[in-house]
């Protein structure tokens, strides 16, 4: 067993490029669901139409990373606006049905034969970030210690932990502000927050573009840093481990998404590369290494689970301020 | 009232029996997914030796030659978008293809046999017309619509007594064609018998979900959003479980792969879908009687109408939910059983059909048993009928923005109650 590699593994991927995605799904699905209550089940919607915005616009219509950056947020604001007007009124569980199926209907279009032209089918579209790459200031492969990143990795995880850094001094900063308060409001008791005249539909759908909008951000770092966009990473099980790294890092809470995305992404590549290791060095002989995989995603299942039923507010949340009981 | 239930029960197990009888077919036990089938005719005889292949993105690729009759069939390893080509070459002189059809297709392999037409001649173009066409795609959707009716009216029942929105009820659909699967062709039993086992192993693994999980939530009071996180996780864990034990192929049961279809006149229906759906409607018929004559089914429309006051009046509200949960996993198994039958079983067949239940189950009301029955006939029809003027493989799209629509101008959905939203 070479401890010493899955140690520099274990630690390079709690902060590496997949932990930036997810840490940024949860960082926006934390002013969904854990400062406003409510139950997007659709946050992989956001980060495709952001990826496939930026994706189509460089690839297909040759304009600029720039350019392609705003259509990808435009669209997420879009996709808001069109989920939002039919479904803020409706109760907690039909929203959640809603989004889900909305995300899905994205995936199921940019992942069809009849659109094959503009986003590439199941393949998707690649090779269309080299000129972020071109901005790249990092002169080689960095290594810290055990943690290691190629040249393009520690560029893309730089910028993606200053989006990071950025979006939740901004989440910090709203949720002090009035309109924070009012969110909080409408998490714990609607109709009390109505009847001091303050327009709780439109203040939900701030909050579902803000959301999807930190969201989009996640989606930009997925397409630039592997240079591809493809249907199938954008499925409902993507939401569903972004939830359960915030419910990990406890909701309603600044720090929660990113200390639960470390631990998730630590913990996940810690089995899977232990377990591998055990496999290939004959330590383990009832299993084989693609059964890996899948005890990886059980354990995810089974903790997703446990948290929700022995420790719903997660590391740092606090139990009281979950909209969790909502009916 | 515990042998109406057992009469229920026996109803339920009956009509999966009916599965046996008719409609075996030589049993061939291939592994394969969708089938895709057709065949090729010129002024109403067949053409023999005619080449046709079928690849798809994933890198499969197979081949077929007509027989005598004209028929051809290829056997796919998983649902998915296949390309089907005719090779012009082989056509006997004198046959040709429809001007403006051509020689490809491309096709959705999702639920079922896929039958491809290749049409000849110079006015065969429209003998399969839209309204033939409508015919066929109307008995597949009522087909598909039963076999969703069976998952979502448990879904809706679960629903409506504990206030559950079950992401997990897909993993019910899968397990009850996974055990199918398993007594039939792990440990060779005859398929009639093995349905049979599955269902009863379902209705037991459905209460001792609700026991072991379900009820110790309830007792600790967890709410009803932290229930749905719990079942999504719940969903994951035993998915992949499946994918663990099961692999990731596509399964047909021994007993019942490839069938011809039989023919009424621009029809084609397989013997087997026809006893499927007929063990679907006696199930469903079963359920109706259930919660509408008997003791306990009154009483679990009692608790979903108001769950403190069906206390209050001496209605044991667990043993309620209990039998619900009972019921549900058994209605769900079936479904999974019947979808393994023309589709083949696979270790994500439920979660594939998850939202389609939920599109049905909102669309006719959530917590409404008739509602979801009615949804789940619209959403089928939908479905196929969509096919007419969109690409196939956007037909679950169709499906999903309807739901959206409902939604939009009646949250309740057609058969529920506007205390329903919020």
């Amino acid at each position: 067993m070479d401890w010493n590699s899955i140690f520099s593994q274990t630690l390079t991927q709690a902060i590496g490029v997949s932990a930036v995605i997810y840490c940024l799904a949860a960082v926006g699905l934390n002013v969904h669901f854990g400062y406003t209550g409510l139950l997007n089940f659709g946050q992989a919607g956001f980060l495709a139409v952001a990826a496939y915005g930026l994706a189509v616009s460089v690839a297909n219509m040759g304009w600029s990373l720039w350019v392609g950056l705003v259509v990808g947020l435009v669209a997420s604001v879009v996709l808001a606006l069109l989920l939002g007007v039919p479904t803020l009124r409706l109760r907690a569980d039909y929203l959640a049905i809603v989004t889900i199926a909305a995300a899905e209907i994205i995936r199921l279009i940019v992942r069809s034969v009849t659109f094959r032209e503009w986003f590439g089918g199941s393949d998707g579209i690649t090779r269309f970030a080299d000129s972020f790459y071109d901005l790249n200031p990092f002169p080689g492969p960095v290594a810290l210690g055990p943690i290691t990143f190629s040249k393009n990795d520690v560029w893309v995880v730089t910028v993606g932990w200053i989006l990071v850094a950025l979006s939740s001094l901004a989440i910090w900063s709203l949720m002090r502000s009035p309109w924070g308060r009012v969110l909080k409001g409408i998490r714990e008791d609607e109709d009390a927050v109505r009847s001091l005249g303050k327009n709780v539909y439109s203040y939900k759908m701030q909050a579902l573009i803000l959301g999807g909008v930190i969201g989009s951000l996640g989606g930009f770092v997925s397409a630039i840093a592997f240079q591809s966009v493809q249907p199938d990473s954008f499925s409902t099980d993507f939401t569903f481990y972004a939830y359960t790294i915030l419910i990990l890092g406890g909701a309603a809470r600044v720090f929660g998404p990113i200390v639960g995305a470390m631990i998730f992404w630590g913990l996940l590549v810690f089995v899977g590369e232990s377990l591998n290791e055990a496999v290939s060095k004959g330590v383990i002989t009832f299993i084989t290494t693609t059964q890996v995989g899948q005890i990886r995603f059980m354990l995810v299942g089974l903790g997703l689970m446990m948290l929700m039923i022995f420790r719903p507010q997660g590391i740092f949340g606090d139990r009281k301020e979950l909209a969790l009981d909502a009916r | 009232m515990r042998a109406r239930a057992a009469a229920v029960l026996a109803a339920l197990l009956a009509a999966a029996a009916l599965l046996v009888g008719w409609g075996a077919s030589p049993a061939s036990a291939t592994t394969s997914g969708p089938v895709l089938f057709g065949t090729v005719t010129s002024d109403d005889k067949g053409v023999a030796g005619v080449k046709i292949s079928a690849t798809n993105d994933s890198g499969f690729s197979g081949e077929a030659t007509t027989d005598a009759a004209g028929a051809w069939e290829i056997k796919t390893p998983e649902s998915g978008t296949y390309t089907v080509v005719l090779d012009e070459a082989t056509l006997p002189d004198g046959v040709a293809l429809t001007a403006d059809s051509g020689n490809t297709r491309t096709v959705n392999a999702f639920l079922g046999k896929v039958r491809i037409q290749f049409p000849t001649g110079e006015s065969t173009v429209q003998t399969t017309s839209k309204a033939e066409q409508a015919v066929q795609l109307t008995v597949d959707g009522l087909l598909l619509g039963l076999i969703l009716a069976l998952a979502a009216v448990g879904l809706s029942l679960i629903y409506g007594t504990t206030g559950l929105t079950n992401f997990a009820h897909g993993e019910l659909v899968t397990v009850g064609a996974l055990a199918a699967y398993f007594y039939s062709a792990v440990l060779h039993i005859p398929f009639i018998l093995s349905a049979l086992l599955a269902l009863i192993t379902c209705a037991v693994l459905g209460a001792l979900q609700d026991k072991i999980l379900w009820k110790q939530l309830r007792r600790r009071g967890t709410g009803l959003i932290a229930m749905l996180v719990v079942s999504i996780g719940l969903a994951i864990f035993v998915r992949y479980l499946f994918l663990f034990f099961f692999g990731g192929g596509t399964q047909q049961f021994p007993e019942y792969s490839a069938q011809a279809g039989l023919q009424f006149g621009p029809l084609s229906i397989t013997p087997k879908a026809i006893i499927g759906a007929i063990a679907a409607i006696m199930a469903i018929l079963a359920t109706i009687y259930w919660l509408l004559r008997t003791r306990m089914g009154k009483a679990s429309r009692a608790v979903s109408d108001n769950p403190a006051l069906a206390s209050a009046s001496g209605i044991d509200v667990e043993r309620v939910i209990n039998t619900v949960w009972i019921l549900g996993a058994t209605l769900a198994a079936l479904a999974g059983i019947l979808i393994g039958l023309t589709s083949g079983v696979s270790w994500n067949m439920g979660q594939q059909i998850l939202l389609l239940i939920f599109a049905a189950v909102t669309v006719g009301g959530l917590g409404t048993a008739f509602g979801a029955l009615l949804g789940s006939i619209i959403v089928g029809l939908l479905i196929q009928l969509s096919t007419l003027i969109i690409p196939p493989e956007l037909k679950s799209v169709g499906a999903l923005i309807i739901l959206i629509v409902i939604l939009l101008v009646r949250p309740q959905g057609l058969l529920g109650r506007r205390e329903r939203i919020g």
